[in-house]
């Protein structure tokens, strides 16, 4: 049985993209250990609300970390100090009685704040948009075992595909660059031969998506892939650069 | 045009520069290697490489690299620091994983300037531009006299502590420049990545040990032979 820790929470509010934001500090006492993070969250948002204040906004759905969209900074780590898992995932075993904990939204011209910790993140949608799919005729699936895929690949581009595309490499880059999504969701369909008919249209159009949405330029320092919750290659921006470069030089 | 606007074509040019640039300082090396084996083999050297048609015209594409490099630096900096938006984190850590050179390559690429700045003033303002206005003695000695200029530079110890600390910035600024210039041309894969992360350790290390090497040599000669320092 985990024991229950009481922690100040320093927490960032802000009232909209414009406004000016601010921390606001919280004592919560007796927290079990057992507690996610976004339920201590709740925890605090009933004490605040039971209080008749405005409690703190922040984006969560699933809480079983495969829908991506958990975010917050938490003690300088997008998703938090554990590796390879969403906020969600997060436990407050993780921290000690008398911890300060800092929560900050994402923070990157490409997401902005909506409100206290949520931030829009519907440049990635526009971004698949670009070009995150294949083109194929509706219909009958056809039989699965029509086109053979060798099994490394396949494997390659289900590690690619697991990205649930929750914008925290884009937070964790100091040039705020979303090329670790943009290489997953290029490279989950580069690899796959029903994806290669339109790779180098993909990753021109993805990348340029990008590029317009106001993300840095990538310099490979990859805290990245160090902070992705699904543990996401930057070899997958390898292969982005290289489908980016032979769709150029083709051009 | 795509190299220079999209994100993956200004880093091409980065990379692409970047590697001439250590081909270069590896030809640099090689030939430096030459004054602690012989004078006379070093200024032959030298002579070759003075105000002849071939040097400028090699010098010019040189420094044009050069150019291009620092300013796309600086250009790709300032978008990115755009891209992070206008508030910074309270709370910063830094993963493990990150290596703190690829953090500070521009502050490291600043430093391996002004050393390059230094080394402009000592040696090719002596000897190349000397003999380009027709001054060959202007640094005091003969404008080929390349081993002549390395003793007297190497006998301050000023000098000696400045190039140490200019190679050290160049040390921690090629490891992270190697391997990422060719993830850049995507040349790179998760076994190759790891090949090239320790070919670039080991090629940078050489290179610079080579640079080293003739800095240390020449100053502890200067000790032991009374060389004076001007």
């Amino acid at each position: 049985m985990d024991k229950n820790i009481s922690f100040t929470l320093k927490v960032w509010r802000q009232n909209g993209p414009k406004e000016k934001g601010h921390f606001e500090t919280f004592q919560m006492k007796d927290i079990p250990g057992d507690t996610s993070f976004l339920e201590m969250l709740d925890i605090l948002n009933e004490q605040l609300i039971s209080e008749r204040k405005e409690p703190v906004v922040f984006d969560h759905d699933c809480r079983e970390g495969i829908c991506g969209m958990c975010s917050l900074y938490i003690n300088g780590y997008p998703h938090g100090p554990a590796t390879g898992a969403t906020t969600c995932q997060l436990y407050m075993r993780r921290f000690n009685d008398g911890d300060t904990i800092t929560v900050e939204p994402w923070r990157s011209a490409g997401f902005p704040v909506i409100k206290d910790l949520m931030v829009d993140r519907t440049a990635y949608d526009k971004i698949m948009q670009a070009g995150g799919y294949i083109s194929v005729r509706t219909g009958s699936a056809e039989d699965a075992n029509n086109i053979l895929i060798p099994k490394p690949n396949a494997d390659e581009a289900m590690d690619a595909a697991s990205c649930i595309g929750c914008g925290a490499c884009v937070a964790a880059c100091k040039n705020g660059s979303a090329m670790l999504f943009v290489s997953a969701k290029v490279s989950q369909l580069a690899l796959l031969p029903q994806g290669k008919v339109e790779a180098a249209r993909r990753a021109k159009a993805m990348l340029s998506k990008m590029d317009e949405l106001g993300f840095g330029n990538c310099t490979n320092t990859r805290a990245c892939e160090a902070e992705c919750p699904k543990c996401i290659s930057i070899s997958n921006i390898a292969r982005l650069n290289r489908e980016f470069i032979k769709a150029k030089l083709k051009d | 045009m795509w190299l220079s606007n999209s994100s993956i074509g200004r880093k091409v040019v980065m990379s692409v520069t970047g590697i001439a640039l250590v081909l270069f300082l590896t030809f640099h090396m090689s030939m430096n290697l030459v004054a602690l084996i012989s004078a006379e083999g070093y200024n032959v050297i030298c002579e070759f490489l003075g105000a002849n048609w071939y040097a400028l015209v090699a010098t010019t594409a040189l420094a044009a690299l050069v150019v291009i490099h620092i300013v796309y630096a600086f250009w790709l900096t300032m978008m990115n620091r755009k891209a992070r938006g206008t508030e910074r984190y309270a709370v910063e850590a830094k993963p493990k994983s990150v290596e703190w050179a690829s953090q500070n390559m521009l502050v490291l690429g600043i430093v391996v300037a002004a050393g390059l700045g230094l080394h402009l003033a000592n040696f090719w303002y002596k000897m190349m531009f000397a003999e380009i206005i027709g001054n060959p003695t202007l640094g005091g000695l003969e404008a080929t006299d390349g081993y002549g200029y390395i003793v007297q530079t190497f006998s301050c110890p000023i000098f000696v502590v400045l190039y140490l600390i200019w190679l050290a910035a160049l040390w921690f600024h090629l490891t992270h420049g190697f391997w990422s210039a060719l993830q850049t041309l995507g040349w790179s894969n998760k076994i190759w990545f790891e090949r090239w992360k320790l070919i670039g350790n080991i090629y940078t290390t050489l290179v610079v040990l080579g640079f080293a090497a003739v800095v240390v040599v020449f100053y502890l000669k200067s000790l032991c032979c009374g060389a004076s320092c001007v």
